[in-house]
């Protein structure tokens, strides 16, 4: 593979990685914790760094992991002391702990490639030139390899407890009134974030961990919904919105993380504005043909109201009618159309006139309203 | 002290000072609208503005950069309102979504700024976590004027803001563009977010916003001494921080004001007069025992009332602890009740209530039955 396939590889694998816990707090409510796990394992990491002197030492990740839930403790332990509300007490622990990582990287580190750029930001581009050697034989880069192992842990994972998830996440009350212990459930969960975060941030950074858990399932929210089909189709958006960035960072020779974050975003945005039921634009088009629908109705309502009555010969002639119902005469040509090519009037003559459909549907609509 | 002397220190320290007032004032209308995390987006946001306007006229005027700044971090605020209102994704992770992406677009802005050929980009980085040294003198004019723009605002919309943080549906109903004040107040903080991202940096500006209103918060129960505590104790730990960082080499000066905001965070949390964890603690260690001693000395009334005709007749600790929630310390309960002479042991593990205890637990029992009547 040529390293542009090796880092194509990396940001596929980490994306679909991180999507599948993101998929979880994104139901939960509890999406910016992946912003104060990323940033707070930041101090572990370093310590770790102290004792080992290594940066590729796995006591890293496993002291990082371990932050990351100390990070999840803190805050559960503010909210539960009730006097800080859920929001500010994440605002309040990831910050504190980023500076003490900040801190201890200028005042002992400063020295060795850990500066915080890396931490933050990322540095795709040289992800490919970690190699995994084993009896000198090169087996790839090693992010691909440990990226490629959480996807398999957060993927089996997620299948082993699939239904206590699901109630957990959907019903936490239920859960735990049979007994599930869903604050079990959401530290196991809070933990398999951030191992996903430990191991995205050195290739991504840990501000593209959060734009990896987040967006693509909540574009996939927007597309879906049943937990299976969010989950899916989740992975699916990560992995497009890496190619994509990564495409597009090839192209303008920017910085791939932040290109892949764009693309997710971009992503998020089409779907937005063009998911099939929840889309802008669906709800739209919805709204109008409901607005159409409604004025059907009233123009039913009222031909039938003054059918067989002796000013029918005015109120429903086709030429009066929007000034009789109040409407611009373009839109009353519409509805007028519409009830038509619905057979709900027919003409005689210059009069408009409700067929038995129609009829049926004012008495409909009539009745709606008095009962 | 150098604080007086020292040109660059005074200046780096009133850079601070007049972030954390802007920032701390702000931030507690945040944190009461539950929108603790707003900052963390709007700082993260304002990344892409500054690479714009660098990349557009490449100039690092202070000026231009904070108006790119807020107009980026603005639109962020505007695109997380649009997509809660329009959609079912929750208000964080649309939050969390627009702080990622539009720093994400920051970066690819920032990585086409270093391939430019002049080598002006240098300090754009400062961005990131902040450094109070660089800040010059028409930088923190420019803060000053800017921040005491948003204080003054905020003194004339006061009881609007109030209204919006406390009833916004009263707001509604009496006919006031509450959505309109939102957007305003949301306007000043973004103005307070970008005056301070020089000095903190973009990745720890949210505790600027959250700490100084959550440690005035354990302070006080009511707005405007809220509000002016969290002014105060952002402009403390603000000049600290830029003091500090000055004063000790490799220091810099984000992490540094948010640690000092972190401790005075924790001591509020701790030390807060009758709200306070210590507080609390010692009220909850002088009710507890009153709390625990009713209801044992009521079971075993209760089971006495079965053996009318032999007062002295024994229960087990192992009934009580049935009828007891899960880890009570019964033995301890029934000493302290015996030490009042409430009850008396009958025989090994064996207890029953004494006569005074009977009375007690009738009277207990007439009083609750008043309450329940």
């Amino acid at each position: 593979m040529t390293p542009e396939l090796e880092i194509l590889a990396i940001a596929i694998v980490t994306a679909v990685a991180a999507s599948l816990p993101g998929t979880y707090l994104v139901l939960r409510r509890t999406a910016m914790v992946s912003d104060a796990i990323s940033h707070a394992i930041l101090p572990g990491i370093v310590v770790a760094f102290f004792f080992t002197r290594d940066l590729t030492s796995p006591l890293l990740l496993l002291a990082a992991a371990l932050t990351g839930v100390l990070t999840v403790v803190l805050i559960e332990a503010l909210i539960s002391s009730r006097l800080v509300p859920e929001d500010a007490s994440i605002g309040i622990v990831f910050p504190a702990l980023f500076s003490i990582g900040v801190i201890l990287i200028s005042r002992g580190a400063s020295d060795v490639h850990l500066d915080t750029d890396a931490v933050l930001l990322g540095e795709l581009a040289f992800a490919p030139f970690h190699r995994l050697t084993v009896g000198g034989v090169d087996l790839g880069p090693a992010a691909l390899w440990s990226m490629g192992a959480i996807l398999v842990v957060n993927l089996a994972l997620i299948l082993l407890a699939w239904k206590e998830l699901k109630l957990a996440t959907v019903d936490a009350g239920l859960a735990a009134l049979l007994g599930f212990q869903p604050l079990m459930i959401h530290y196991g969960l809070m933990t398999m974030v951030s191992v996903t975060a430990v191991g995205a941030f050195d290739a991504v950074g840990s501000i593209l961990v959060v734009a990896l858990m987040i967006a693509p399932p909540a574009t996939a929210y927007l597309l879906a919904e049943r937990l299976g089909l969010v989950i899916g189709l989740s992975a699916v958006v990560a992995a497009a919105g890496a190619v994509l960035g990564w495409a597009g960072a090839l192209a303008l020779d920017v910085s791939i993380a932040g290109a892949i974050a764009t693309a997710s975003g971009l992503l998020f945005a089409v779907a937005f504005l063009l998911a099939p039921r929840r889309g802008l634009v669906a709800q739209a088009r919805r709204r109008s043909g409901q607005r159409l629908d409604f004025a059907v109705r009233m123009l039913l309502v009222h031909l039938l109201h003054h059918e067989d009555m002796p000013e029918a010969a005015e109120e429903c002639r086709e030429e009066g009618l929007h000034r009789h119902l109040g409407w611009r005469e373009a839109w009353t040509r519409r509805v007028i159309g519409k009830a038509e090519s619905r057979a709900l009037i027919a003409r005689r003559g210059e009069l408009v006139l409700p067929t038995e459909a129609g009829r049926h549907l004012a008495d409909d609509a009539v009745i709606g309203f008095s009962g | 002290m150098d604080l007086f002397s020292d040109y660059t220190l005074r200046v780096v320290a009133l850079g601070s000072g007049v972030l954390g007032a802007a920032a701390g004032a702000l931030g507690s209308f945040a944190y009461l609208r539950r929108q603790s995390l707003v900052g963390d987006a709007l700082s993260h946001a304002a990344l892409p503005g500054i690479a714009l306007v660098f990349l557009l006229t490449g100039s690092k005027a202070p000026l231009p950069i904070m108006m790119g700044a807020a107009l980026t971090g603005w639109i962020a605020t505007l695109l997380i309102r649009a997509v809660v209102r329009r959609s079912r994704v929750p208000y964080d992770s649309a939050l969390g979504m627009a702080l990622a992406v539009f720093f994400g677009i920051g970066l690819v802005l920032l990585t086409l700024i270093q391939k430019r050929p002049d080598a002006a980009q240098a300090g754009l980085e400062s961005f990131l976590f902040g450094q109070a040294a660089s800040l010059l003198r028409e930088d923190v004019i420019v803060m000053s004027v800017l921040g005491g723009a948003c204080l003054v605002i905020l003194g004339l919309l006061w009881k609007e803001f109030k209204l919006l943080s406390f009833d916004s549906e009263f707001g509604d109903s009496i006919g006031w563009p509450m959505r309109r004040f939102d957007g305003l107040c949301t306007l000043l903080l973004v103005v307070a977010v970008v005056t301070g991202l020089r000095t903190v940096g973009v990745v720890l500006m949210s505790a600027m916003v959250v700490a100084p209103a959550a440690a005035a918060r354990q302070l006080t129960d009511r707005l405007a001494p809220m509000v002016g505590l969290a002014a105060a104790i952002g402009v403390f730990s603000g000049v600290t921080g830029a003091v500090l960082s000055s004063m000790v080499p490799r220091l810099p000066t984000g992490p540094t004001i948010v640690l000092v905001l972190s401790t005075i965070v924790v001591m509020s949390l701790v030390l807060a007069p009758d709200r306070g964890l210590l507080w609390r603690w010692v009220k909850l260690g002088r009710l507890q025992p009153a709390a625990a001693l009713d209801p044992v000395l009521m079971h075993l009334y209760a089971l006495a009332q079965q053996h009318p005709d032999d007062p002295d007749h024994g229960h087990g600790v192992g009934v009580l602890r049935t009828m007891s929630p899960a880890g009570a310390d019964i033995e301890r309960v029934l000493d302290d009740l015996s030490n009042r002479g409430l009850v008396h042991s009958v025989g090994h593990d064996l207890w029953a209530p004494t006569p005074i205890g009977r009375r007690e637990a009738e009277r207990s029992i007439e009083a609750q039955s008043k309450v329940a009547s």
